[in-house]
């Protein structure tokens, strides 16, 4: 019990001594926990909640049933179970043009008067009217229009009616997910994409080369005469819509299945339930976690360089107190249980403020989007979720540290009370090479061996914020090509709210990446400024200049960047790789815009600790290394 | 040999002073010090630590600027040099010898010799080659890829003095340069600089060793900044350092 009280006396005094220190290590592992925790909070996140609240104020259905033809609704409308339902609807495809953007719908043929089963919840405008049609919301938005503005389609014009949210359906651009198209439970059960029956009009690519649009399809309500007005013999009716509502909802998979696996007909009609769509709506939010897991993962490892490089500026004044200890009858246990409880302490305190951040920042992810009315609320976490995080933390302190501590539990006593530290390394190859440079090459390439950890940890930094910037640049570049995809597809040029919002998250958690990275360039300039300042004085005393010492100490980041950032291109390539599964590579160009762009910033972040280390009095420097 | 020679001193002081703090809280580490050392005079300044001795020997080797107060060296007035002035006449004019030696620890005792031809843009062959000649000099060419943490104290020492010569500079400032040596390493830095004074180098050491202070040629007693006594030397006990080593 002593020992513990004595252990954490120790802890908490330093972190009162070194409060600064101790604040910038909770950031660097804040940072990583937050993320996480948004990630993790993910996972439990469905849109139940708005999906529930859109489909009580629809009439959502239980079931939709796709068919093609009329006459399938009546097997279905009188079945078993079911309670109510509203259609068949014809659902017409057509290309929908507006303001120079364009993309392929469904336009599904309603009744003026509301219907008693899926009746779409006006957001703004009116109900369809003859020549007016309502557009989703999701799909509105991507397009551009607003109530009032006049589309057209198949050549036809119409206005804009109204715009509305549904919860029979999976919003743009996945449309067509949620339908069911495997015969059994355990088999795919929804489609990524509209079933082939379903009349989507082939589009002419520039060389010539026809494609079907499975994917990106918007969806339209207008009324039965237009929708069916859209058709002509090349692009017949060949799809109808029936929502039904059962008698007990929790039945909707179980009667989908019934239908769907009792039958052989490739015409045969496909399934909605209402729980594939919720699952479908949920996986917008959930998409997330491809960006923000890897993000964890990439400031986790930052924050790691960040606590080994502010431990290992201090390591000479561990000793110390680690000779001190041992000194006084510590044990190498009470030893190393003194120098880790300090940084662990500080980890899992970080790892509160991290889930707490990570929490509190989660709704603003876990928006439902634009297809939904309602909110998603607070994420749940579970108890699992909380031992991650804070064995996130607990991994990267201990990285840090374990061996430190371990080192210092072993080591002479003698040695140190008496602040012998650790002895430069000798690389003499650095060393022959460095004479042939320049004064600032000779200095900074001799600065590089003699710390070849740190220079490993700088250049880990480096190579962790390429791989994040690469991994943005890369998800730009998919992202343009998908939407060039549908500018070939459907000559369209609407943005895809999927994308946006994995942009949007990847820019956040780039803006963090960013931010620690940079911490960690200033904290590891700085402590090669101090660790080299009895160099450096001496060098001065020898006739360099104090410019020749700044460079130098600015070549010493740009040689451990360098390595780091040309690295950190393949790195953050497989990384995107691994995140998005079918990414394509950005150009070149780009790629090394962004090594460059790394190196430029980091060395102008190098530039004033540089200067400031160049201007240190010499007389004195020495004076105090001989003391 | 060539004590109080004719002509400009080598070194001039006027009026030095260097101040630390303000207020209540100001210590005048030099104060008001005028000096004057020939070429090819050995001075030894004595006095107890803290006395300023070592402050009074960084400003005339241009490695801090006095608070008031003029220095010239060769005619040249260094006290008004701009920063890269004072490097190119660290540089060139001057060699420095410290108590602590401050070795580079990574670099071999031949590279640390090297280190300051390189810096005065020699290339690395010449600069090899007078290292080598340099160590050779003081005894060590057989340490010459030694690091310093397998040399003695004493020979440490000579590699700092080798690296003090490497620019053929005109004066050597040595701060306590046996401070930290036994006897017999005391010895040979003795030696060494014997040899330095015969060979026409001016020499300032500074000590607190009555028996170091007995081989230059003029002895100058330093208390609380300012200069209290000076004393001609015979040259002491030159020609039997020997008795040193007792």
């Amino acid at each position: 019990m002593g020992t513990a009280v004595l252990v954490f006396r120790l802890a908490a005094r330093d972190v009162r001594r070194h409060a600064a220190q101790a604040v910038l290590l909770v950031v660097a592992i804040a940072a990583a926990t937050a993320t996480l925790t948004m990630g993790l909070a993910l996972n439990g996140v469905t849109s139940q909640s708005p999906y529930l609240t859109t489909r009580a104020a629809t009439k959502g259905p239980d079931v939709v049933g796709y068919l093609t033809s009329a006459a399938q609704a009546s097997s279905l409308t009188h079945a078993s179970g079911v309670a109510n339902h509203s259609g068949p609807f014809p659902v017409a495809s057509a290309t929908i043009h507006f303001d120079g953007r364009q993309a392929d719908v469904f336009a599904e043929g309603r009744s003026t008067s509301p219907s008693a089963v899926d009746q779409p919840l006006l957001t703004a405008g009116s109900w369809v009217r003859p020549g007016g049609v309502v557009i989703e919301r999701t799909f509105a938005d991507a397009l551009g229009v607003s109530v009032g503005d006049r589309v057209s389609m198949n050549g036809k014009s119409y206005a804009v009616a109204g715009i509305a949210v549904t919860a029979a359906q999976s919003p743009y651009p996945n449309l067509c997910n949620g339908t069911l198209v495997a015969a059994t439970p355990a088999g795919s059960n929804f489609s990524n994409a509209c079933p082939s029956w379903f009349n989507i009009p082939f589009l002419s690519l520039p060389n010539g080369q026809e494609l079907a649009s499975s994917d990106e399809v918007g969806q339209i309500w207008a009324t039965e005469s237009d929708a069916t007005g859209l058709t002509s013999p090349a692009n017949p009716l060949t799809t109808y819509a029936v929502n039904l509502k059962l008698t007990n909802p929790a039945d909707a998979k179980a009667f989908a299945y019934d239908r769907f696996a009792h039958t052989t007909s490739a015409t045969a009609p496909l399934f909605s339930t209402w729980q594939g769509l919720e699952s479908e709506d949920g996986k917008l939010i959930q998409d997330g976690q491809g960006v923000l897991q890897p993000g964890a993962f990439l400031l986790a490892l930052l924050a790691i360089a960040s606590v080994a490089v502010l431990v290992g500026r201090r390591l000479s004044e561990y000793a110390r107190r680690v000779g001190l200890l041992k000194a006084v009858g510590g044990t190498p246990s009470v030893v190393a249980a003194t120098f880790l409880a300090e940084n662990l302490m500080l980890a899992v305190f970080a790892a509160v403020v991290g889930l707490a951040a990570g929490w509190l920042a989660a709704p603003l992810i876990t928006k439902p989007g634009a297809a939904l009315i309602g909110t998603a609320g607070a994420p749940p976490l579970s108890f699992a979720n909380v031992v991650q995080v804070i064995g996130l933390a607990i991994v990267v302190a201990l990285a840090a540290t374990l061996v430190p501590a371990i080192r210092a539990s072993r080591g002479s006593t003698v040695g140190a009370l008496n602040d012998v530290g650790r002895p430069p390394k000798r690389r003499g190859a650095f060393v022959r090479l460095s004479s042939r440079l320049p004064i600032p090459g000779l200095f900074g390439l001799r600065l590089v061996a003699r710390r070849p950890r740190r220079s490993l940890l700088s250049a880990a930094n480096v190579a962790v914020t390429t791989m994040g910037v690469v991994t943005v640049i890369a998800f730009h570049a998919f992202a343009e090509n998908k939407l060039a995809g549908a500018v070939a597809l459907t000559g369209g040029g609407l943005s895809n709210p999927v994308v946006n919002r994995d942009e949007q998250m990847l820019t956040v958690v780039t803006i963090m990446l960013i931010t620690l990275a940079a911490l960690n360039t200033l904290f590891t300039t700085w402590a090669t400024v101090l660790d080299a300042r009895h160099a450096a004085a001496l060098m001065q005393a020898l006739g360099a200049r104090s410019r020749q010492i700044s460079s130098g100490l600015i070549v010493t980041q740009v040689l451990c960047a360098l390595p780091g950032a040309i690295l950190g291109i393949p790195l953050g390539l497989v990384l995107f790789e691994l995140a998005v599964k079918h990414g394509s590579l950005p150009p070149v160009t780009w790629l090394a815009a962004a090594a460059i762009g790394v190196l430029v910033a980091m060395v102008a972040l190098t530039v004033v600790p540089a200067r400031l280390g160049a201007r240190q009095p010499i007389a004195e420097v020495l004076s105090a290394e001989a003391a | 040999m060539n004590e109080n020679s004719s002509g400009a001193p080598i070194v001039r002081a006027r009026g030095l002073r260097k101040e630390y703090g303000s207020g209540s809280g100001l210590v005048r580490a030099v104060d008001e010090v005028d000096l004057d050392v020939a070429q090819g005079e050995a001075l030894a300044i004595m006095g107890p630590s803290g006395c300023g001795k070592s402050t009074l020997l960084h400003l005339l080797g241009g490695l801090d600027r006095p608070s008031a107060g003029e220095i010239w060296l060769q005619g040249r007035q260094i006290d008004k040099l701009s920063e890269r002035g004072l490097a190119q006449f660290r540089r060139h004019d001057v060699g420095f010898v410290f108590q602590a030696f401050h070795l580079m620890d990574e670099l071999t005792a031949q590279e640390n010799v090297e280190l300051p031809a390189l810096l005065g843009g020699r290339s690395p062959r010449e600069a090899r080659r007078r290292a080598r000649q340099l160590l050779d000099q003081v005894g060590l060419s057989d340490r010459a890829g030694h690091l310093p943490s397998a040399l003695s104290g004493g020979q440490r020492q000579r590699v700092a003095i080798a690296r003090a010569l490497a620019n053929d500079p005109q004066i050597v400032l040595a701060d306590e340069p046996t401070g930290n040596l036994d006897s017999a390493a005391t010895l040979e830095v003795l030696r060494l600089f014997e040899g330095l004074h015969t060979a026409g180098l001016t020499l300032i050491v500074v000590t607190h060793d009555e028996r170091i202070a007995a081989t230059a040629n003029r002895m100058i007693s330093m208390r609380d900044g300012a200069f209290v006594d000076e004393m001609r030397l015979t040259g002491g006990t030159r020609g039997n350092l020997a008795g040193l080593g007792a």
